[in-house]
């Protein structure tokens, strides 16, 4: 650590540097997966069998879980782990640049999670919390819900929405303006290019979100009447509103995740990303397409049904250029010398099972079969294989790649090759009979099921036992790695890793460029 | 390393095979360890299996190219295998390829998916309409076409169940329809209330219940029958709860029972319904 390093206290509490904010994210983002996780951990033991296991008759808690699970997994913990934390950290060193444009932002965007989480948190605690579903779709979440726990809900909301917005804001003005020199748009390495995009779905998706939330909370509270039919609102327009924010919203969660994915595979196939001009602009396509298909969520509200035939074209779209990703990470492997990492066993499952999630997703897209599949549990498999093994895999192959780059010391190579195999059994045994059980008629958000779903249940919850069991072998890894402390080279993958982060020592110095890097 | 890709990805396509077939399995209601769909009950249901086990197909091939793509690269070009590595960054026509190809498997899934949207809103040829409306947590019917006949539909309670009554699938009164008739359902929701979905996987229909609009979708059963379904849009508590009973009969005796329910529901009127 150089000399400016101020104390502990100041260093973390009123920390203006990019580095030690991302650290905060990560941390944050750790202990928000874990909650989501025993969230997911009661979900699933409560459907282990037919017939109420552990809820009794309160079948709204297993709602307010549902919607707990959902909001922590999408706010707090892949959001926060990719772009808070991931993004602060490196794309300043990716691009060369001294630190974020805003830093004292940097600081807000990160300290005003806290007190949205613990809104959210704490919603579950009065009048019988909140249960509209992550979702929160009105009229259940207005005239269904009293009390003030979906009002929580709405300001934590407002407060993780207000927090990315200003992350937003900062990454779009460090990357157009803070790259080093010879550092064009051209040559900025793919997550850097990832977090730029995503940092545009941010800005103008999430101030729709905020504008329905807000209407809510006046329908809640002060007599408004947007989504009320009875006083000439419409249930309908939420949807709309909420969706136009909700589809860019999951691209803000896969994007980054296809950032690191480049720089995971090139790096550990010693070869330099394949097309990737295409990559990059791939995801400008995906990033403007996704804000045109909003309406594929609510195929079943009673759309008109040349509305449903345009956004079933438009849906289709998508498929060409994750297709052109998917294509370019296998050339990029193709002809390498790849070595099979910890975080390369992420990259590679990521691009497999994703491609899984990606076709069920055509499936659905497909307007005539999704009367079928709607709200069932095939869309619950379909979401977590590109969201649980897109996302998540990606998370935890950039933590590997990164983690002794963000530390200064070495994670066991063989517990986090253990970690994976966990994981991969884990996930896919809970996810993939999913696909069953939705195809059988399965709805989704139901405590109880017909006995006739008993068998595909069972199965899944023992995969959840498992992934919950490797969400903590995952601490166990980091915490052998503290004790141990093996110090850090400052490029442990060798030549592959070209970008700027692997020429800085292991931490990088609290001021981590006294002179700026040349571009080669 | 590699023996375990392959074992791994292996177990992999294993898994898809199961998927493939649209097996048929007991009707109008899901079956244990049941992959695939439930059978068809209604010629738009078979259509709509019949697009999906076609794009089914389409992306079995594309996942097991992509699983073999990976594979082969993971053993070909692994450290071992491949001591230096190319620095091959582009290949025109390779990215021509597969931008252009996708493009084509979109255009062949999409325009059959089309003519089934619009099959399925074809609302020329109806033969008869029930209303169903959804409330917390129940579904009231009524019979527009007969005497304007309602009643509701109450999930039966586990002590309440009969032999051959499915747990939570089942409800004290059935909704009767004639078999081979083109039925209309107008789908609305207590305009007080919050939003459910009206749906039967069988028969291929789901449509949202909404305060203040009405829906409409339509099926035509096939066979006399019970089918079953439940709510698919969260609607609180009680979602789990409200399932939807169909007793398919011939027409001549749905004839019958119209008599018969509208001596039996003849005190059932909107008042009663609201006081509900």
């Amino acid at each position: 650590m150089s000399s400016h390093a101020p104390s502990f206290f100041t260093r973390y509490f009123f920390s203006t540097n990019h580095k030690d904010i991302g650290v905060l994210y990560i941390v944050f983002a750790i202990i928000a997966g874990l909650i989501g996780g025993i969230f997911s951990l009661l979900i699933r033991m409560e459907l282990a069998e037919p017939g109420m296991q552990i809820l009794g008759d309160d079948y709204q808690q297993y709602n307010v879980w549902i919607t707990s699970h959902g909001l922590l997994m999408i706010f707090f913990m892949i959001m926060p782990a990719m772009v808070g934390g991931f993004g602060n950290y490196f794309v300043p060193l990716l691009i060369g640049a001294p630190d974020m444009a805003f830093p004292r932002m940097n600081n807000l965007s990160f300290w005003l999670l806290v007190p949205s989480i613990i809104l959210l948190i704490g919603s579950g605690f009065v009048d019988g919390g909140a249960g509209p579903g992550w979702t929160l779709y009105a009229p259940l979440s207005t005239s269904g819900h009293g009390g003030p726990a979906v009002d929580m809900v709405i300001l934590s909301m407002h407060l993780a929405g207000a927090s990315s917005i200003l992350g937003a804001i900062n990454f779009i003005t460090t990357i157009f303006n803070m790259r080093a020199p010879g550092m064009t748009m051209h040559k900025m390495p793919l997550f850097a290019w990832s977090i730029l995009i995503t940092a545009f779905l941010l800005l103008l998706s999430l101030p729709v979100l905020a504008g329905a939330i807000t209407m809510m909370l006046t329908d809640r509270n002060f007599g408004t009447a947007f989504f009320n039919p009875e006083a000439g609102g419409d249930p309908v327009l939420f949807q709309h509103l909420f969706w136009f924010f909700g589809h860019p919203e999951v691209y803000i969660l896969i994007l980054p995740g296809f950032g690191i994915i480049s720089h995971v595979v090139s790096t550990f196939s010693k070869k330099p990303i394949f097309g990737y001009l295409g990559m990059a602009y791939a995801m400008a396509a995906i990033g403007v397409v996704g804000f045109v298909v909003w309406a594929h969520h609510m195929y079943t509200t009673g759309l008109d049904v040349d509305t449903r035939a345009y956004f079933l074209a438009a849906t289709m779209v998508i498929a060409v250029p994750t297709g052109i990703k998917i294509f370019s990470w296998i050339a990029t492997m193709w002809g390498g010398s790849i070595e099979f990492k910890t975080p390369m066993l992420f990259a590679i499952a990521m691009i497999f099972l994703f491609t899984l999630g990606g076709v069920t997703g055509v499936v659905l897209a497909n307007t005539g079969i999704d009367v079928a599949l709607h709200d069932t549990y095939y869309v619950v498999a379909h979401f977590h294989y590109v969201m649980s093994m897109g996302a998540l895999f990606s998370i935890y192959a950039g933590f590997y790649y990164w983690f002794s780059k963000m530390s200064g010391i070495e994670y066991n190579e063989l517990l986090g090759k253990i970690h994976f195999w966990l994981t991969f059994i884990g996930v896919n045994i809970t996810f993939f009979p999913m696909h069953f059980s939705g195809l059988a008629g399965m709805p989704r958000r139901i405590p109880d099921y017909p006995d006739a779903f008993a068998g595909w249940n069972y199965v899944s919850s023992i995969g959840a036992y498992i992934s919950v069991f490797a969400a903590f072998f995952f601490l166990i890894v980091i915490f052998e790695a503290f004790i141990k402390a093996r110090k850090a080279q400052k490029n442990p993958w060798g030549k592959g890793a070209t970008t700027f982060e692997w020429e800085l020592s292991s931490p990088p110095p609290f001021h981590s460029y006294d002179d700026l890097p040349k571009v080669k | 390393m590699r023996v375990y890709f392959k074992l791994f990805f292996l177990s992999f396509s294993f898994l898809s095979p199961f998927l493939l077939v649209s097996q048929s399995f007991a009707k109008g209601q899901p079956s244990e360890w049941q992959i695939s769909f439930q059978e068809a009950a209604s010629p738009l249901m078979q259509s709509l299996i019949d697009l999906h086990d076609f794009v089914f197909w389409v992306i079995t091939v594309i996942t097991v190219f992509v699983f073999f793509l990976l594979a082969y690269v993971c053993v070909k070009f692994s450290a071992k295998n491949n001591k230096t590595p190319s620095q091959t960054t582009h290949h025109s026509l390779l990215e021509v390829a597969w931008t252009v190809i996708p493009v084509l498997i979109l255009v062949v899934i999409a325009i059959p998916s089309f003519k089934l949207l619009y099959n399925q809103n074809d609302f020329s040829k109806i033969d008869m309409t029930i209303k169903a409306t959804g409330y917390t947590w129940y579904w009231g019917y009524e019979y527009p076409d007969h005497d304007n006949i309602q009643f509701d539909a109450i999930m039966l309670q586990d002590d309440e169940l009969e032999e051959g009554q499915p747990r939570l699938l089942s409800t004290d009164n059935l909704l009767v329809v004639p078999v081979n008739t083109n039925v209309k359902m107008q789908i609305t929701s207590d305009p007080a209330g919050v939003i459910h979905s009206w749906a039967v996987p069988s028969l291929g229909v789901k449509m949202d219940a909404i305060p203040g609009r009405l829906n409409e979708t339509y099926f035509n059963i096939n066979e006399p029958g019970m089918y079953y379904g439940q709510c698919s849009e969260l609607c609180g508590p009680g979602h789990g709860f409200m399932p939807i009973t169909i007793k398919a009969v011939s027409e001549n005796d749905f004839a019958a029972w119209i008599e018969e329910a509208k001596v039996e529901f003849a005190d059932n009127n909107d008042d009663l319904i609201v006081l509900k």
